[in-house]
């Protein structure tokens, strides 16, 4: 990258929500070999952006939004998070899960207002805004309800209030409504948006669904297959707001980037299948 | 499974007890293998057996035995529980301790638990004390093993989600850890029970001067072969009232569990 273009990326990085910069991860396997999972990866996510980050199954997008979230500490490189260095875990952002990470022995209301616990709020008035926020994401019938009695659109939405009742100025979106059908995507979808449009968090959102991506981001990341993944295009998504995530997709301006990011997408999605293969057959 | 199977299944339950029953009555009442007289002393008779039953429980003594068999059984099934759930969480929030201890705890689970019984007598004497230590040592491992588990196996996300809320060390515990491990103690609940039950009935067995494991004991010791049937019926109605007690606790206390809860699940 030449000198304009670099100040200019600092100085954007400086007063991002998010700033990635340098990123190496390296896991240790368990049989003595290491496995660079991500490469040399910088990349900011400005305060009130949405932006989504596609890759191959397998390309290290997880790997990459934990270390946003000091989950896992990156091997080289820089987190910066509001301006700061991150340490340890980034308590600034809510994360959203792919996999059911709510308390199974809690009720939806008890893991919503669990959630306030951490800042110090008395138990009465976490349970009041719980059940507000329950409302808010449709639950409202719902509070005393276990886990494992909702459906896993319903456990998204409490794991969505969970996430904003404390009121986060990052959103980190691990593939959230990946385990879900299509129908109910596209409601989380139009909900997480609704929601979202009301105070603009800045969103990194990963995903291996293009659609998904385009239809919810202002700027979709690629990144390429791995081992040794790094960002191979940057595209920003100017679609009006608000959305509809189901009529968008119908959208002439949808199709035309689709069309574009897709050109680089494919190619990396098929490396990581033909080595997908590979190690299949070996 | 629908009622009519339901039913079915219940009536062909009721036929299995009674042919049970009337095998063993006519076997022991006619001469068809042997004089009834000698296959009665070897065997009883099921209305003995029943009338003896009836005779002790509406007498008092056997109350008394029952009282301390069951005291036995609640100490070392409290004692067990609480050692095994406190040892099987710090084992598996400290590496290093587990690791060391590993080959220990193995080889004392390995042992054969009754033979401590005669070595827990002589410390602790011939009353409860001994028998509570028997029950303590086979229940301790149970429930041990299972919280170790099941804190090592708390699931990932929970705890990373749980990490993300901005919850301390303790607050993950409490949160977290904690009812993980709960889980896993009531998941053992029925065994441990049981457990508690058999160090306190082979204690009394192997020597005392209570509970119901001496009464067994003390007839079979005369030949009195209807004493010891009645004294293991009283012990099987004692040891299935407890399972439905610890059932209902069960229910009470894992309603978040699936297939726990009969509240419908189609939200």
């Amino acid at each position: 990258m030449q000198d304009a273009a670099a100040v200019a990326d600092t100085r954007a990085a400086a007063s991002a929500a998010i700033a990635l910069s340098g990123i190496d991860i390296t896991f240790n396997l368990k049989n003595g070999g290491r496995y660079q999972a991500v490469k040399a990866i910088s990349m900011a996510v400005a305060d009130g952006e949405f932006v989504a980050v596609v890759g191959p199954t397998g390309c290290g997008k997880s790997t990459l939004l934990n270390a946003a979230a000091g989950l896992l500490q990156p091997s080289a490189g820089k987190v910066g998070i509001l301006g700061e260095p991150l340490a340890g875990i980034n308590l600034r952002a809510g994360y959203l899960f792919q996999l059911d990470a709510l308390m199974p022995w809690k009720t939806a209301l008890q893991n919503v207002a669990v959630a306030l616990e951490p800042q110090g709020v008395c138990a009465r008035e976490a349970e009041e805004r719980a059940r507000d926020w329950l409302a808010r994401v449709g639950l409202r019938a719902f509070t005393d309800r276990y886990p494992h009695m909702l459906s896993g659109g319903q456990k998204k939405r409490v794991a969505l209030a969970q996430v904003l009742i404390r009121n986060p100025k990052i959103l980190l979106m691990d593939e959230p409504f990946g385990p879900l059908d299509a129908q109910t995507r596209q409601i989380m979808g139009n909900l997480l948006l609704d929601l979202w449009s009301k105070d603009r968090k800045a969103v990194m959102f990963v995903t291996h669904d293009l659609e998904e991506a385009i239809s919810l981001s202002d700027r979709v990341v690629v990144m390429s297959a791995g081992p040794a993944a790094t960002i191979i295009g940057d595209y920003r998504v100017s679609l009006k707001r608000p959305r509809d995530i189901a009529d968008i997709r119908l959208d002439r301006d949808f199709h035309a980037i689709h069309r574009q990011i897709w050109q680089t997408l494919k190619v990396e999605v098929q490396k990581a299948y033909a080595a997908g293969e590979g190690r299949e057959m070996a | 499974m629908n009622a009519h199977s339901r039913l079915k299944i219940t009536l062909l339950q009721i036929l299995v007890a009674i042919g049970f029953l009337l095998a063993w009555h006519v076997t022991t009442t006619t001469a068809l293998f042997a004089e009834p007289r000698k296959m009665q002393f070897f065997f009883s008779t099921p209305i003995d057996v029943i009338a003896r039953t009836w005779k002790q429980l509406s007498g008092g003594e056997i109350w008394y035995h029952l009282g301390i068999t069951l005291t036995e059984t609640v100490l070392a099934f409290v004692f067990g529980a609480t050692g095994g759930v406190l040892c099987g969480f710090v084992f598996a929030r400290k590496e290093l301790l587990a690791a060391v201890f590993d080959p220990y705890i193995k080889a004392a689970n390995a042992l054969p638990r009754v033979v401590l019984a005669p070595i827990f007598a002589l410390w602790f004497g011939l009353g409860i004390w001994s028998k509570v230590a028997l029950g303590f040592t086979l229940v301790f491992f149970i429930v041990f093993f299972a919280v170790y588990q099941g804190v090592r196996e708390v699931s990932q996300t929970v705890l990373a989600n749980a990490r993300m809320l901005g919850m301390s060390e303790r607050q993950l515990m409490r949160h977290v850890y904690w009812p993980a491990a709960m889980t896993w103690m009531f998941s053992s609940l029925h065994t441990s029970v049981g457990f508690a039950l058999v160090g306190a009935v082979v204690g009394e067995y192997l020597g005392s001067a209570a509970g119901l494991g001496y009464k067994i004991h003390e007839a079979e010791s005369v030949f009195d072969v209807t004493g010891v049937f009645s004294g293991m019926l009283i012990l099987t109605i004692f040891v299935l009232i407890l399972d439905a007690i610890v059932t209902m606790i069960e229910n009470r206390l894992l309603v978040w569990r699936p297939g726990q809860a009969s509240t419908s699940a189609n939200g």
